[in-house]
């Protein structure tokens, strides 16, 4: 498909990449944001299970925290990618930022389990 | 160990990533960073799964339940931690204009899911005969 569209993309406009590379590294933030979701509902609906209890709620509302950071980190990458045609590498501390939000929901659930 | 202290070094400061070599064509650095949201994806799916175990099989009993849940959390943890550092290792390869690092944990990764689907079979089986 992307083949078939590449020369007319080409003709329109020159610094537009023919392998779309920075509309795939969006949609793979989305992606990413998608399984970061999924993960804080079913981590939310570990802490709230049995009834609402302090702990159950403070653990509920970092997940949340977490998953906002994680948004946010997602949302500037992607505004970053969308604004040019040949975008900067990305940071390493926000590849840093988002593995620490990842790990953070995990060490949420080890204490949630137990 | 360390290299991974340098490497962890590198997590927090872009600047010292970008002193070394040259800058890479941008595509190359967009792959690797869909390899590493690639990586990040799997630790979020297997950290879901370490939830999933433990809200969706609670016949099980504690012990097989917890452990399972923590494998598979930790596994989370370590993927995320491996999909940062291997971002960072290519990412100085590429401005280096030296080889890309090969690794060990994809075949680590593989062995560890087979052996926690394995132990879900015996444990789901067990769990209906008791």
């Amino acid at each position: 498909m992307g083949g078939v569209n590449a020369p007319a993309a080409r003709r329109q406009d020159p610094d537009r990449d023919p392998g779309l590379q920075p509309e795939r590294t969006r949609l793979a933030w989305r992606r990413t944001t998608l399984s970061a979701t999924a993960s804080t509902v079913l981590a939310v609906k570990t802490a709230l299970h049995g009834g609402a209890s302090a702990p159950g709620l403070v653990a509920c509302a970092l997940c949340c925290v977490l998953w906002l950071g994680f948004l946010s980190i997602a949302h500037r990458r992607i505004r970053a990618l969308s604004a040019t045609a040949t975008p900067a590498a990305f940071e390493p501390r926000r590849a840093t930022a988002a593995v620490l939000c990842t790990m953070a929901l995990a060490v949420c659930g080890a204490a949630l389990v137990l | 160990m360390i290299e991974f202290v340098r490497n962890v070094r590198l997590w927090f400061a872009p600047a010292q990533v970008r002193k070394d070599g040259d800058t890479p064509d941008y595509r190359f650095s967009l792959a690797n960073e869909r390899t590493f949201l690639a990586w990040l994806r799997t630790a979020l799916a297997l950290i879901g799964g370490g939830f999933a175990v433990d809200q969706f099989l609670p016949d099980l009993r504690w012990g097989w339940r917890v452990g399972l849940a923590l494998a598979l959390l930790a596994a989370g943890v370590l993927c995320s931690l491996r999909a940062v550092n291997h971002w960072v290792r290519c990412e100085r390869a590429m401005r280096r204009g030296e080889d890309l690092p090969v690794s060990r944990f994809p075949a680590v990764l593989s062995l560890v899911v087979a052996i926690v689907a394995l132990a879900m079979v015996v444990v789901v089986l067990v769990g209906w005969e008791g």
